[in-house]
């Protein structure tokens, strides 16, 4: 029998506000245990939770981003459980009423082709504290520095049906919510993770299998991991006469295999129900065009508009396109400059981005910033330099603060673009190689390189390469 | 100085009659004196109220403030030990909270505190603010200064009993279904609810997040107007605190209420309410319409359906609210727990009482899948069916009248074995809550030498009418000033 995967996935983006979902609290990474929880983070009795506004500006962005339905009166719910981590006994989330509702994105897969992802909901609530259970020998430590920390949780619909198409999504998503600002993706300190839900189901069967959750998937290989090895087990399941139970299942990345958290019996009763302490959050038309007014074009309709305006190719705007950053750098690049976009776009995948790669450096931290490599573009365009020299001059440029032409000027890198000065190595290297010319004659044309390079290097690599091309095969021919 | 009202000694010390100092100590030898019989009071803490009302004298001395800028200098006062005082413990009512201190201080007492007050203590009360007797704190029954063998009301009991027995001239509580209102009138005080989001709810220990509101007990309508005017107000700390302009309430006390339209409901008159309150009732309605009032019946249907309601929505939020007192960050734990589940149940076991734990399953069962729906689902729609209700009477009328309790004062230990007959005490008080209304009860009288409460209920952020009705009232009636014997 043939089997379909079905998997949705739940995402946690952890929003980039500066304190805390509900609280005045700081939301830095790394401080030392409790140190950023306040008497509301704590939970201590008779405080009073406080939206901050900051959250909901980023939860509408990521509505407008996925061309949702935004709730204009959306509501906060408290999730009741007992855990030392979650200080009130309740976490407030979202039930009901989510602030951004269906939505959708449309995601490139690897083989070139695009497939449309719903998106269910989307909704506010505060992330839980840490149990930390390897510091003491006999008890659990509790760091609330993480309680209430602001998360947006993304749930698709079951409309992947590969680990592959859930992996594109989670990236989709992931560049996406760093593109509009939201959240900074970072998946080793939580700031971005995924729960997948995972069913099989016989090929052409409609109804859904019985799905397990696999929780907290913090990057995009484990992700993958965990959904293959799952895939396995349910279909071995199924194909020995067995069934999937429901449950919650955690993923074990050094032995990669999934294991049984709790099952569905065990699952707590969450009594959901609307937070008194917080009346509806309502939300006008004013402030969703005011947030749409600040929002960054998105990476969709950039992308379009690099293929129309600049003429670059599918694969060079996705190249561009993986953050928003490098986007922005290549526009930086070709600001005031007349050269082809093309040229750019060639640069900044290649030798920039081997550079950065090289550096382990970001593009927002890399030495040669836009404007820079545009005046050294523009110096390759203009002829002043071949684009060999250019590499070259751009790893002296790496580093200093010179400008491309300085570094042209002092070390004497300027094309040479006399004909006479390059006839005359040409003819020295004729003269030099004689067998090479005969055999050359003889229509062993593949030896042109040979006269190429050789002419080159009396040049130092300076001899402007069409002029060199065309004058060394007329001065063969009649050699 | 204990006769006078709170008006009075703020003109005497705006006159230099006396000090705050000397006032203060004056209640502080009362406390002393009375309180270990009554029971009124979980702490007193006499050096910082001394400290309190030497700042307050100096205060008067530096700047002179006039009477009008700030009227509660140097008053003393008692807090209900449901709001959170930094610097000192606070435990509502209950072992969980035992030796509980908060880093912080709640939006009310910072506000009485700018506005000069002086804290003597604070008061005793039924745990987490659950009962209508005072029978459930974890410090011990308050005793009704009126008659000792019975209970003075509750929530806010400790509150009531000790303004009665003239331990402070006013005090604060909490109402959440009657909980100021049901204690005034069985101490023959005044005491008002305000509108839901007219006072801070923040660093006052949460019962019913939708329902809980602060406001004064004090022996006077006006005393209630002055202390009020000093807590209302919006605050950032409290999402569901409300921005509406705080307005004067003593602008207006002294004018007539020619004209003022006071409805009875004839639901409030049927079975269940004793005969002796439902005559001096009807005898306080009649003196309203001597005042000018003029009296219309109406109805409110869904009267009967308010105490049901009333105890889902109640308990299912107290079920959450109470969560964070897990024995893990702060209040009771345990001894030597063997693992977190035994941390949990014996921490929670043995830190709340037995009321709290019934409300805590109620509500817990009210939320539960399956349940939610059949109960708290369905609450929240009586309980608006109940708003319909006084939408639409207060349409023909401006405030609406009646008892504030079913029967006067009972005897301590009457019904602690039967948690249904203690609910319906809250017959007239909880749909107050249950529409965010403001509410205000006053004594109108007596039964057996006990004090017997008029309620009246008005518009939402309409508390200026309220006061203003029972100040007239007041004027020509005494029942206000009337003292407990044994208080001298």
């Amino acid at each position: 029998m043939s089997w379909e995967t079905v998997i949705g996935l739940e995402i946690h983006a952890q929003l980039a506000t500066r304190s805390k979902i509900f609280s005045g609290a700081s939301t830095a990474f790394g401080a030392e245990p409790n140190t950023q929880a306040c008497a509301v983070d704590l939970g201590l009795p008779g405080v009073l939770p406080v939206v901050n506004a900051g959250v909901v500006n980023m939860a509408v962005r990521f509505g407008l981003a996925t061309d949702a339905h935004i709730t204009k009166r959306s509501q906060f719910a408290r999730k009741n459980y007992f855990y030392p981590d979650l200080p009130k006994g309740y976490q407030i989330s979202q039930m009901a009423l989510p602030i951004v509702g269906e939505g959708a994105v449309t995601v490139s897969l690897p083989d070139g082709t695009e497939k449309k992802i719903n998106i269910t909901r989307a909704h506010l609530e505060e992330d839980a504290g840490k149990s930390v259970h390897d510091l003491f020998d006999d008890c659990t430590g509790v760091d609330l520095n993480r309680a209430g920390t602001p998360l947006l949780e993304i749930v698709s619909e079951p409309d992947m049906r590969s680990a592959v198409e859930a992996v594109a999504y989670a990236r989709q998503i992931h560049a996406l919510v760093r593109y509009i600002d939201i959240c900074d993706g970072n998946m080793q300190e939580g700031s971005f993770r995924c729960d997948a839900n995972v069913s099989v189901r016989p090929s052409g069967q409609t109804e859904l299998g019985t799905r397990a959750e696999i929780k907290n998937l913090n990057s995009f290989r484990f992700l993958e991991r965990a959904i293959l090895y799952e895939v396995d087990r349910q279909i071995d399941l199924l194909e020995s006469g067995q069934s999937v139970v429901q449950e919650t299942r955690l993923y074990d990345s050094d032995k990669d295999e999934t294991r049984s958290m709790r099952s569905k019996e065990e699952a707590n009763d969450y009594r959901y129900f609307p937070d008194p302490d917080l009346p509806p959050l309502v939300i006008d038309n004013a402030f969703i065009d005011s947030v749409k007014a600040e929002m960054p074009e998105l990476p969709q309709l950039r992308r379009a508009r690099f293929i129309n305006d600049y003429k670059l190719s599918s694969t060079d705007a996705s190249a561009l396109m993986g953050d928003k950053a490098t986007a922005e750098y290549f526009e930086a690049v070709l600001e005031g400059q007349t050269f082809p976009a093309k040229l750019a776009a060639n640069w900044i995948i290649g030798e920039l981005s081997g550079r950065l790669n090289k550096e382990n450096c970001t593009i927002e931290n890399a030495s040669v910033q836009a404007p820079r490599l545009g005046q050294l573009l523009a110096r390759i365009d203009d002829g002043t330099i071949s684009g060999k020299i250019g590499k070259q001059v751009f790893d002296d440029m790496w580093g200093t603060d010179a400008s491309a032409d300085d570094i042209i000027e002092q070390k004497g890198l300027k094309q040479i673009t006399d004909s006479s000065a390059i006839e005359a190595m040409i003819d020295d290297v004729i003269a030099a190689n004689p067998s090479q010319v005969a055999e050359y004659q003889g229509g062993k044309e593949k030896l042109l390189s040979f006269f190429v390079g050789a002419v080159m290097k009396a040049s130092k690599g300076k001899a402007n390469p069409g002029q060199l091309n065309q004058i060394l095969r007329d001065k063969l021919k009649n050699a | 100085m204990y006769e006078k009202t709170l008006a009075e000694q703020s003109r005497m010390l705006a006159n230099g009659e006396c000090s705050s100092t000397e006032l203060t100590k004056h209640y502080l030898d009362r406390i002393a004196r009375l309180d270990t019989d009554l029971n009124s009071l979980v702490s007193v803490d006499a050096d910082s109220a001394l400290q309190g009302a030497e700042d307050a004298d100096r205060k008067r001395k530096s700047s002179a403030p006039s009477n009008a800028e700030m009227p509660l200098l140097g008053v003393p006062m008692v807090h209900k030990d449901i709001f959170c005082v930094a610097g000192g413990r606070t435990t509502c009512g209950s072992r969980m909270l035992e030796h509980f201190n908060a880093p912080y201080s709640a939006t009310v007492v910072n506000k009485l505190n700018d506005a000069g007050m002086v804290m003597l203590g604070k008061a005793n009360m039924d745990e987490f603010a659950m009962g209508s007797s005072n029978e459930n704190s974890y410090f011990g029954a308050v005793k009704n200064p009126w008659k000792r063998d019975c209970v003075p009301g509750g929530s806010s009991g400790g509150s009531a009993a000790l303004v009665a027995a003239r331990l402070a001239p006013v005090a604060t509580g909490t109402d959440t279904g009657g909980s100021i209102r049901q204690p005034a009138a069985f101490c023959g005080l005044t005491g008002i609810k305000p509108t839901y989001g007219r006072v801070s709810r923040y660093g006052m220990i949460a019962f019913a997040s939708s329902l809980d509101q602060a406001g004064p007990l004090a022996t006077t309508a006006e005393d209630c107007a002055m202390v009020l005017q000093a807590m209302a107000g919006f605050d950032e700390r409290d999402s569901t605190s409300s921005n509406e302009p705080v307005p004067n309430y003593m602008a207006d006390l002294d004018k007539p209420i020619n004209g003022l339209k006071i409805g009875v409901p004839e639901e409030y008159f049927s079975a269940g309410l004793d005969d002796g309150v439902a005559t001096q009732v009807r005898a306080a309605l009649a003196e309203f319409e001597k005042l000018g009032a003029k009296l219309k019946s109406i109805s409110l249907p869904n009267q009967s359906m308010c105490i049901p309601a009333y105890y889902v929505v109640a308990p299912a939020e107290a079920s959450s609210n109470l969560s964070r007192f897990d024995g893990v960050r702060f209040g009771y734990r345990c001894e030597d727990p063997v693992d977190l589940d035994d941390l949990y149940t014996r921490s929670r076991g043995e830190g709340f009482g037995a009321e709290v734990k019934r409300r805590i399953l109620i509500g817990t069962y009210a939320l539960s899948a399956g349940y939610y729906d059949a109960y708290y689902l369905q609450a929240l729609k009586v309980r608006r069916l109940i708003s319909d209700d006084f939408d639409a009477a207060f349409k023909e009328v401006d405030v609406i009248a009646g008892p504030t309790t079913p029967t006067p004062a009972f005897q301590t230990g009457a019904k602690t074995d039967d948690p249904i007959a203690m609910y319906l005490n809250d017959l007239y008080t909880v749909s107050a809550n249950l529409c965010g209304l403001p509410a205000i009860s006053m004594s109108c009288g007596e039964v057996d030498d006990l004090p017997v409460g008029l309620q009246l209920t008005g518009k939402h952020f309409d508390e200026a009418r309220l006061l203003h009705a029972a100040h007239s009232y007041q004027q020509t009636t005494d029942w206000h000033r009337r003292m407990p014997a044994g208080i001298e």
